[in-house]
């Protein structure tokens, strides 16, 4: 069983089961569109079960990379098919095949038109996502990293709301204008170092000068400070999520949100280590004012989905800050917070769904009182607000403890404002809380609205178990990545380490 | 060196083509234009048959150092070959048509024969012939429609301007003789020795503006969009196409054979050209609604990426302007083929607002243009990323980062309307002039093919690179 290729595997089943719903469904449009559903969740499940074996049979004391494979494929510049997990990855792998079948099932009744259509975009993206985090080779990672602009454009645009192909554009030309910056330093590193294996590059050393790093770097950053994203590059997000249905602003603010962080941790960090040492407080500055400016933004809007978009933006401030506070404490934490917003992000668009499904209005406004009419969707709502606060026994809090701790570590003063960040993070969700669930049960069409439905209630299972779980017993998680967060910090443990020494 | 048998070997393809063109002129002189199916068809079969036979003639050179055949000049004949063999496949659809004149497919034949002699030229004047061949082979296809107030327009134009070309063209070649007192390109190369003089210089703006002019780098581009948008939309493909490669394929050959030892020189032009075109075939497309002139700025645009390549002026340049090349020629056949199925009631319709609801109508088409569309914008895993990543690594390994990343930021402006073409087709409603027609088994057969080419070229694209880079070897 050890020598099955695992993330291949993962990669191409999703592949299959689309080109299976895009050739074989055949009827009537309503047996195609149900056809279409139940292959679609019922690949992702497998995927997910897949993933699980995957974490299973994770050894968790190894800090390199596992389930390695690698295939010939442009032997000119040494570019391979090379695929493979270290303890940071295959937690991302892990959220993305479990937030694909959510997805897909809050999808069962909201969407109506071109089912198959949607099913197949779903199914693609999932493979996208798992290739971007277990490509190990620069090459094949931007192929992932770009290609998901594909499906996600799509989503946004054909199954989106009346603005959807503004944002769609929107979203597509910012990120790949980001991307292409990327490109261009992928290019450099494949050519000064003749190879395009990650698992080469990661371990640092490049012979790369000062200001060669310098410019590397703010390439790479150009790509996942848009993708983050960070402010001032974040104007892309409100659009899309605004636009996106609700799965795919699931899967956007899960999933591919993430993969920016992820590009710091494994391209930023150990390939041009001292270009990010060097622009570490230029990045902490930015994070701050992303946390507090974004806050302040989210607390003047009127529309639900775009108060959680900014609230977005504002927690992947925790997360740069956290990496690159560049200490043991906030990168883990970095980490921890990408998945817990993972969890998080999801289940509160999920929300917004449950109740865009029934009233067809995201205005806050319109809202109110619903928790007469609603009781158990005011219960679950309230526990992802208090997560999304960062209520101690949620894995809210431990994500944003964490980061903030490391920051603190860095730079009291930059842990002092990004503090301040958690006080008007609770004030915009408890206002909306307030204003949609409490008050006063006015409007005739909240009245008659209906609470949950079990296939609703089943969607959010699986995220209140992981948002409990996670914040009440870290350790599982936290484990799996420390071995390898430890390797990654081995450089600047060691600049620490000179530069106490020769401050003696 | 006499011409023995030998000499006809390196020249197989091109027999094959200009004999079996005479008899299938004489066929249809006898037939009228009755057999314009079949002969359509054979054509396409015999220049499917000269692709492969590229690939199998002897490698060497022949007819006095005129003329050679290499393993560059197998590369683009096979490209150039199967171009034309599906552009020919493409024009079956005028069959049912009161336009359709046997005339065509033939004269496709005897212009790929030029454009092949054109990559294979040893010598100025081989050089020359071979444009003359598919230069005047070309303008009388473009014109072909000639009851057609645009298709005349369009031959007319080309035709002036195309003639305006060759008289630079020749200018330059004869200032070129004048200052290395030979036409043979090794001749040049030993009359250059290392140094360019003044003389040498005009000679060389004046060949490559000529060139220019014939794969349509801007500024020399003004013919393109109303070429494309008047002539047949086969022909518009064959010259997007087939075209495209052999007067690139030349461009090529040219720079790095007799003039690979003033490369300085003749760098900045082609920068310049590269930047030009990149540019304005970017931002001039943006604001197109036809599609075919939208799909000449998009041409234009093109040129320009696969210049960066020879800017480069190394061997993985060269090798990455192959590739590039290849996957441009994929994908305009797909894209011409597409646009060549847009009918609604029968009628034919060719502007960007005609493809709205084709993804309810026609999905198969709708997911074929998908896939030809995000390619032409770079977009990985499509064919159409590899070509643009392998000129601008190139570029970046020449030490020329910027006109990569210019190069990369104007691709982005391209995505623009390349995806605004996916955002008609997909997110725009139908209108009220009823559906798409189902489109034809050879235009299917076409943009199927090129599709899944496109999408499953990730797969293969070591052993593309390997061949290109093999081809390319020949200027070592």
């Amino acid at each position: 069983m050890d020598n099955l290729p695992f993330l291949s595997i993962l990669i191409a089943l999703p592949l299959i089961g689309a080109l299976a719903i895009l050739v074989l469904a055949r009827g009537d449009e309503e047996t195609v569109a149900r056809n279409a559903k139940q292959v679609a969740l019922a690949n992702s499940t497998i995927v997910f079960v897949v993933s699980l074996l995957l974490w299973v049979g994770f050894d968790r004391a190894d800090p390199g990379f596992q389930y390695v494979e690698e295939y010939t494929w442009i032997s000119q510049y040494n570019i391979a098919y090379r695929v493979g997990v270290d303890g940071i990855s295959v937690l991302f792998v892990l959220l993305a095949t479990l937030l694909t079948p959510l997805c897909i099932l809050s999808a069962w009744d909201a969407v109506k038109n071109r089912v198959k259509e949607y099913m197949v975009a779903f199914l693609v993206l999932e493979a996208l996502m798992i290739g971007t985090f277990v490509a190990l080779d620069l090459v094949l990672f931007y192929v992932f990293f770009e290609a998901v602009l594909i499906p996600m454009f799509l989503i946004i645009g054909v199954w989106g709301g009346a603005r959807r192909v503004y944002s769609a554009f929107k979203f597509f030309l910012y990120t790949l204008l980001g991307s292409v910056l990327m490109l261009v330093a992928i290019m450099t590193l494949i050519f000064t170092q003749g190879t395009a294996d990650m698992i080469q590059l990661i371990k640092g050393d490049l012979g790369l000068a000062q200001n060669i790093q310098i410019w590397l770097w703010l390439a790479f950053f150009a790509s996942f400070a848009v993708k983050m994203p960070m402010w001032p590059v974040h104007t892309w997000l409100p659009d899309a999520h605004v636009e996106a249905p609700t799965a795919g602003s699931v899967i956007l603010a899960g999933v591919l949100l993430k993969m920016g962080g992820y590009g710091f941790l494994r391209f930023s960090l150990p390939m041009l280590p001292e270009a990010s040492e060097a622009m570490a407080l230029f990045v902490q500055i930015l994070s701050i004012i992303a946390i507090v400016y974004t806050s302040i933004v989210a607390l003047a809007q009127e529309d639900m989905k775009k108060l959680i978009a900014y609230s977005s933006v504002a927690h992947m401030g925790y997360v740069t800050l956290g990496i690159f506070s560049l200490n043991d404490m906030g990168v883990n934490g970095a980490i921890f917070q990408m998945l817990s917003h993972g969890v998080i992000s999801a289940a509160l668009f999920l929300i917004v769904g449950v109740v865009y499904d029934r009233l067809h209005t995201r205005m806050i406004s319109r809202y109110g009182g619903i928790v007469e009419t609603m009781p158990r969707y005011a219960i679950i709502f309230m526990l992802f607000m208090m997560a999304s606060v960062g209520l101690p026994g949620t894995a809210g809090f431990v994500g944003e403890f964490m980061t903030l701790f490391g920051a603190f570590q860095a730079n009291m003063w930059i842990g002092i404002l990004a503090a301040s960040g958690i006080v008007l993070g609770a004030t915009y969700m408890l206002l909306l809380y307030r204003r949609v669930v409490f008050g006063k049960l006015e409007k005739d069409d909240l009245k008659a609205m209906l609470d949950m439905t079990p296939r609703e209630i089943f969607i959010f299972a699986p995220l209140v178990i992981l948002v409990l779980w996670m914040g009440v017993w870290p350790m599982p998680f936290l484990d799996i990545m420390s071995a390898s967060v430890d390797a990654l910090l081995v450089p600047f443990v060691e600049a620490d380490a000179a530069g106490v020494a020769a401050s003696n | 060196m006499n011409s023995d048998f030998s000499d006809i070997a390196v020249i197989l393809p091109e027999l094959l083509l200009s004999v079996m063109g005479m008899v299938l002129l004489i066929w249809g002189a006898f037939r009228g234009n009755r057999d314009f199916h079949v002969i359509t068809l054979t054509a396409a079969a015999l220049m499917a048959a000269a692709a492969v036979l590229a690939i199998l003639t002897p490698t060497g050179g022949g007819f006095n150092n005129l003329f050679v055949n290499d393993a560059f000049a197998q590369f683009a004949k096979f490209v150039i070959f199967g171009a034309g063999s599906v552009c020919a496949l493409m024009a079956v659809t005028f069959s049912a048509d009161t336009f359709r004149r046997f005339e065509m497919p033939v004269l496709m034949m005897y212009a790929a024969t030029g454009l092949s002699i054109m990559v294979s030229s040893q010598d100025l004047m081989t050089v020359y012939l071979g444009i003359e061949l598919s230069s005047l082979s070309a303008y009388v296809l473009a014109a072909m429609r000639r009851d057609n107030l645009r298709a005349s327009e369009a031959g007319l134009k080309y035709f002036i301007l195309g003639a305006l070309s060759s008289v630079i063209l020749l200018y330059g070649m004869s200032m070129v003789y004048g200052y290395t007192g030979g036409t043979s390109f090794d001749a040049i190369a030993a009359g250059i020795g290392g140094d360019a003089s003044f003389g040498l210089i005009i000679g060389l703006v004046f060949l490559i503006a000529g060139l220019a002019f014939k794969i349509s780098a801007a500024p020399f581009h003004m013919w393109t969009p109303d070429v494309y948008q008047g002539a047949p939309t086969p022909i518009t493909a064959f010259l997007a196409t087939a075209s495209k490669m052999g007067a690139f394929a030349l461009v090529i050959r040219v720079m790095l054979e007799p003039f690979a030892d003033i490369t300085a020189e003749w760098r900045q032009i082609i920068i310049l050209l590269a930047i030009v075109s990149m540019i304005w075939g970017s931002l001039a497309a943006i604001w197109q609604t036809n599609i075919k002139r939208m799909m000449a700025y998009s041409s234009i645009g093109h040129m320009g990426f696969a210049l960066v390549g020879v800017a480069a002026g190394s061997e993985a340049g060269v090798a990455g302007c192959l590739v590039y090349l290849a996957t441009y020629v994929v994908m305009n056949l797909g894209a011409f083929a597409l646009i060549l199925s847009m009918k609604r009631g029968g009628q034919p319709v060719e502007t960007i607002a005609d493809l709205a609801g084709l993804s309810r109508d026609r999905l198969p088409m709708a997911l074929a243009l998908l896939v030809v569309f995000f390619s032409m914008a770079g977009i990985p895993p499509l064919a159409g990323f590899f070509g643009k990543f392998l000129v601008f690594t190139a570029a970046i390994e020449a030490g020329f980062w910027w006109l990569a990343v210019i190069g990369l930021v104007t691709s982005v402006l391209s995505a623009f309307y390349y995806i605004r073409v996916i955002k008609v087709a997909f997110f725009d409603e139908p209108g009220e002039d009823g559906g798409f027609d189902a489109s034809d088994i050879s235009l299917r057969t076409v943009y199927g093919a090129s599709a899944v080419f496109l999408l499953i070229f990730i797969a293969f694209v070591g052993y593309v690179i390997d061949w290109a880079g093999a081809s390319a070897g020949v200027f070592a």
